[in-house]
């Protein structure tokens, strides 16, 4: 950041991003406090252009948000109707397994809509907008203003910097948004709400975050082999036992079908490419035989928080709070954090409407709301069923998810996880290599096609946002240790090996980062730090996605 | 002096289009959409022309669907001082486009049209021609340069051996390569600016312009790099099938 | 009903081979085609236009007002020649593009510029979306205005041709405020073309290694009078600079010969390269994607193969 004098602007509150929790707490607070000024800022060049989910909506928390919203939007056409789950054995068999209603109630879909999250976004920043909240995609935070020990606002990256951090001819200094409160929603691992947990040591007593990589496919398929409501979930193979992580398959709107992979980052081989995993999983007939014929349009990259209650933060500090992912409220046996991420904004939303008028520094409030809501009833119940992967691996842990979630989950222990996901990689040399095949372009696709169907745009001279602090570490440790895992677990292709004159070199090709922040996550001693780039730079996600 | 800056809505450049299964058109439903690049030189330059104190008022106009209101949105964000909507649900070929463009210049008498030289859409190039012919005014194309005077601009183009410097009397028409200058961001302030500032909205069909469509798309198809890769085992033969298979050196 | 097509040349007398090209369009619409030529003098052109292969008859104009083809002037003269045509064609050039949609315009046609493909006589293939999509269109117009994307048809010959002379009567001139008034032209310094209108085009990637090795690509462009391109990844890789960028991102191009040399062919290079007539991969990988999408291929190390192409182009030329 330069010393640029830069203009500033006030509102009553400021919200940074505009996923789910974000755009739900911007509409709950004019609802409840028509007058107060709301800004509303989003790093991707419009709203939903960085949103990945797969996705399952459960409109518990839409109920309580808007009337009649089943009617007010065509992204609730497809309620679903009919759900599968297979246990995937090896490449070719699967075992299904039987979903019992009664007994796994954080499994049954019935009353769910599949939905594109980027869709349900773009409606709701439009009803956010016809209750009069000002809106800006394009625009990324880039630091947080705090003063006195107490969040101001934030300030928006500068636009029109070159690669050496010098001035273009079109420099536009980024300006202080400044509010009374600074709602923070930036999704899974924000690169402000890192900055948050530091300052204000928001996560000593919890437990670790631990996350998850959802890469996902969408593909048009023949009309006549849609079925628009059924949804199905696999585990097993591809991964071993000790690697969590299974697909997902819906078929949804027109001839759209939804296929992803989700995969722990706590996995320990570094051998292991997500990307790769998942495109092999398509080529299981349970999942083969839906995409086959069709054409793949997008494609996309996220990652996820799975640590669930355990892992949540401390959520409030003077002059604001974490909402949604940023704080961690994914329900990971269901799958879903669309709703508790709008439920926890709703509940911040009510906070804070409180708040403009008792004027108290830090909304403490919000973790009480959080804790009597049904997100915490509801976290609870499912609260060791992930850290049972961890502990016992997928066959043991599913037949302990079974019983756990008879009983849901009133058994008198916690699980816990002690580590960080970038320190369970073992040495690449006690390590079994995969055997990956090469893509056959029809079912099974490269890094690079996959990418170009991400629309992605940054500006190509602008400085680099992935930054690795220390390039001799990358030597000694990525690369002597764990033959550089980076170039497998980016999804994107930014992290290459060069070879020069036998010396390996870390080539970051930044252009193609999807913004799924799994470097941030898994770089072994985290020496890669994810920065948001220019404003509106990063995947451009269609309808759909 | 007045500028009338025309400006475009399209699907964004980055975006890869998607053909719609039966071939009939691009998807643009929910697809990004920008302002088309080539306007923002247009533009761009309008602006600097009013900070060099040689222009008093810019007016951008774009027809289309109410969403184009957007991109009019960015223009004054960018600088413009006035936008003009024309708003229609069909869509215009390029010589629909200059007749509607010419009922405007009619009505708000620019000294100077500044427009893309094409759009990123349909990339046809022709509008600024059209209207410049049907307005009887000078044009100059593909311009990497302009000098503004008081009753002419000076203009460099970019031609298939170089540069060629015209004069333009005023009022003229100047379409803009993406050379002419580096658009600004439009900044946050000026965006927030840009919400209060006029935008007229007309109705295209009550004009009475004829808008009739002379083409019509038969199919959309992708273009395919897929080729035939025959492998040569010699420089030799390489150079042997260039010049006498090829015949391009 | 005939076809006329506008004759378009480079400084001097050389008529511009898109011209050759054009006229192979025409012949495809109509058995009767006629070219215009334009100019302040004519003499040596007229010579050589007279011969064009298949062409019927040289319309001449001749006037001082022509001596850079303005448009104004030149589009005011096709339009009273256009009633004894259906077709009126010129070339996708920068001269071409300036002077037919301004004639579209005093005909009140729609133009269709860039056309690369004629399926019948109102029937046309263009690209659009940056040559991403081709779009068949159909046009409803009596009088077609195309113009037309050289590398897309296989010039004719400028021999065997038999056409005769007519001399056009010129329009009344224009008033001095509705035309442009030319100053200077300035011819392209480099003697290297631009990467946009090269007819050649030698392009490095990651594979080059290093900045330096990219002498190796300047030598043989120096040979073939082509300019230099680099995919993105020899880009970030610092080898060049941005400017030589080929693909989505960078410049589209399309030569008609394109020579990739180890770059492994990313779909969003091929995307800035594919419209090329004839492409041509180097690369010591023979999986590298960029095979799939070219005419020719060798498989090897750029630097036994670089200099022997060197070689080889040196004794021919």
């Amino acid at each position: 950041m330069s010393d640029t004098k830069r203009e500033q602007m006030e509102f009553d509150v400021l919200i940074v991003g505009a996923g789910p929790a974000g755009l739900s707490a911007a509409i709950r607070l004019k609802q409840l406090t028509p007058s107060a000024q709301i800004c509303l800022i989003e790093k991707a060049s419009e709203i939903g252009a960085h949103i990945v989910s797969g996705a399952i909506l459960e409109p518990t928390a839409l109920n309580e948000l808007i009337d009649n919203w089943k009617k007010k939007s065509d992204v609730f056409q497809t309620p679903v109707h009919h759900e599968r789950m297979f246990y995937l054995l090896n490449d070719n068999k699967s075992i299904s397994i039987p979903i019992l209603k009664s007994l796994m109630p954080q499994m049954n879909n019935n009353g769910n809509f599949v939905v594109s999250l980027g869709d349900l976004c773009r409606w709701l920043a439009l009803e956010a907008e016809n209750l009069g909240v000002e809106i800006y995609p394009g625009f990324a935070g880039q630091e947080v203003i705090i003063e006195k020990n107490c969040v101001k606002g934030i300030i928006t990256g500068d636009m029109g910097v070159n690669k050496d951090g010098n001035q273009e001819s079109n420099y536009v200094p980024g300006v202080e948004l400044r509010a009374k409160y600074t709602l923070f929603a930036e999704g899974c691992r924000g690169s402000l709400t890192k900055k948050l947990f530091k300052h204000y040591a928001l996560r000593s007593n919890v437990d670790p975050q631990t996350y998850g990589l959802g890469i996902k496919e969408l593909w048009e398929i023949p009309p006549n082999k849609h079925m628009p409501g059924y949804i199905q979930h696999s585990f097993g193979w591809p991964l071993d036992d000790h690697t969590y992580g299974g697909s997902w398959l819906y078929h949804f709107g027109k001839n759209l079908v939804s296929f992803g992979f989700v995969l722990g980052l706590d996995y320990k081989n570094p051998w292991l490419s997500p990307f790769e995993e998942m495109q092999r999983a398509k080529k299981h007939p349970v999942i083969k035989k839906h995409i086959i014929g069709g054409r793949r349009i997008g494609f996309s990259a996220r990652a996820l928080s799975e640590g669930g209650l355990q892992s949540i933060p401390k959520l409030t500090f003077p002059g604001g709070l974490l909402i949604g992912d940023a704080a961690g409220f994914l329900n990971v046996p269901k799958i879903k954090g669309t709703h508790t991420a709008m439920k926890s904004g709703m509940l911040a939303a009510e906070t804070i409407a409180e708040a403009l008028i008792t004027q108290e520094i830090e909304p403490i409030s919000y973790c009480l709301r959080i804790r009597y809501s049904w997100i915490w009833h509801e976290l609870h119940q499912v609260r060791n069923i992930r850290p049972a992967f961890a502990k016992f691996g997928t066959k043991a842990a599913t037949l302990y998810a079974g019983f756990d979630s008879m009983v849901r989950g009133k058994v008198p222990w916690t699980l816990h996880n002690r580590l960080e996901d970038y320190e369970k990689l073992k040495a690449a040399s006690l390590c079994d290599k995969p055997l990956y095949k090469k893509p056959d372009d029809q079912l099974t696709f490269d890094k690079t096609s996959s990418i170009f169907l991400s629309n992605i745009d940054h500006r190509d001279t602008q400085p680099v946002h992935l930054k690795l602090r220390n390039s001799l570490i990358w030597k000694t440790v990525n690369w002597n240790v764990f033959k550089a895992p980076e170039t497998r677990y980016c999804p994107a292709g930014v992290y290459e090996v060069l070879m020069d004159n036998n010396e390996p070199k870390l080539q970051i090709n930044s252009q193609n980062c999807i913004h799924c922040k799994s470097c941030d996550i898994k770089d072994p001693t985290q020496n890669i730090d994810w920065e948001t780039p220019e404003g509106g730079s990063g995947p451009n996600y269609s309808s759909g996605m | 002096m007045k500028i009338l800056v025309p400006v475009k809505r399209v699907v964004d450049s980055n975006i890869k289009p998607l053909i719609k299964t039966d071939h009939s058109g691009v998807e643009i439903s929910g697809i990004k959409m920008s302002m088309n690049p080539f306007d923002e030189n247009a533009i761009e330059e309008a602006v600097q022309l009013k900070e060099q104190g040689k222009v008093d008022e810019i007016v951008a106009i774009s027809i289309g669907e109410p969403k184009s209101q957007d991109t009019l949105r960015t223009a004054l964000a960018m600088g413009a001082d006035k936008a003009i909507l024309v708003s229609t649900e069909h869509t215009l070929e390029s010589l629909a486009v200059a007749k509607v463009l010419e009922y405007f210049v009619i009505k708000e008498k620019p000294n100077l049209v500044l427009m893309g030289k094409q759009a990123s859409d349909d990339d046809m190039n022709a509008t600024g021609q059209i209207l410049a012919a049907r307005l009887g005014w000078p044009q100059g194309t593909f311009v990497s340069k302009l000098e503004l005077y008081s009753n002419y601009v000076e203009i460099i183009r970019e031609i298939d051996d170089g540069q060629e410097t015209l004069k333009l009397p005023l009022p003229a028409i100047v379409t803009t390569d993406l050379r002419l200058n580096e658009p600004r961001y439009a900044s946050l302030p000026n965006i927030m600016k840009a919400r209060k500032k006029p935008v007229e909205t007309f109705v295209l069909a009550e004009l009475g312009v004829d808008i009739t469509p002379r083409l019509y798309i038969q199919r959309l198809d992708e273009s395919s790099p897929i080729r035939e890769g025959v492998i040569v085992n010699s420089v030799e033969e390489l150079i042997d099938k260039l010049q006498n298979e090829a015949k391009v050196i | 009903m005939a076809a006329l097509v506008l004759l378009s040349y480079e400084q001097g007398n050389t008529l511009r081979s898109t011209s050759l090209s054009t006229i192979t369009a025409a012949l495809q619409l109509e058995k009767e085609v006629d070219v215009l030529l334009v100019g302040e003098t004519l003499n040596e052109r007229l010579d050589q236009a007279i011969h064009l292969n298949g062409v019927r008859r040289v319309l001449a104009a001749k006037d001082p007002s022509f001596a850079h083809m303005q448009a104004e002037s030149v589009a005011n003269l096709m339009a009273s020649l256009a009633s004894d045509y259906e077709f009126i064609l010129a070339p996708a050039n920068a001269e071409g593009k300036n002077i037919l949609p301004r004639l579209a315009g005093l005909l009140d046609v729609q133009p269709i510029s860039e056309v690369t493909k004629i399926i019948d006589k109102s029937t046309f293939v263009r690209p659009i979306y940056a040559g991403s999509l081709l779009a068949t269109v159909c046009s409803k117009d009596k009088k077609k205005l195309l113009s037309i994307r050289g590398i897309a048809f296989t010039p004719i010959k400028t021999i065997g041709g038999n056409a005769e002379i007519k001399e056009v009567t010129l329009p009344s001139p224009l008033p001095e405020n509705q035309k442009s008034i030319f100053l200077n032209l300035k011819l392209s310094q480099s003697n290297r073309p631009e990467l946009e209108a090269a007819k050649i085009i030698i392009s490095g990637g990651r594979g080059m290694q290093s900045s330096d090795n990219f002498t190796l690509l300047e030598k043989i462009a120096d040979l073939l009078n082509a300019a230099i391109g680099a995919s993105r990844a020899a880009v970030d890789s610092g080898f060049v600079s941005n400017d030589f960028q080929v693909g989505q991102t960078g410049k589209i191009v399309a030569p008609e010969l394109y020579i990739a040399v180890a770059l492994s062919g990313a779909t969003q290079h091929l995307a800035g390269m594919k419209d090329s007539k004839i492409v041509v991969a180097i690369n010591k990988d023979p999986d590298a994607p960029i095979f799939k999408a070219s005419d020719y291929g060798i498989v090897g190390d750029i630097f036994e193969i670089l200099p022997r192409l060197e070689e080889g182009l040196k004794n021919r030329i």
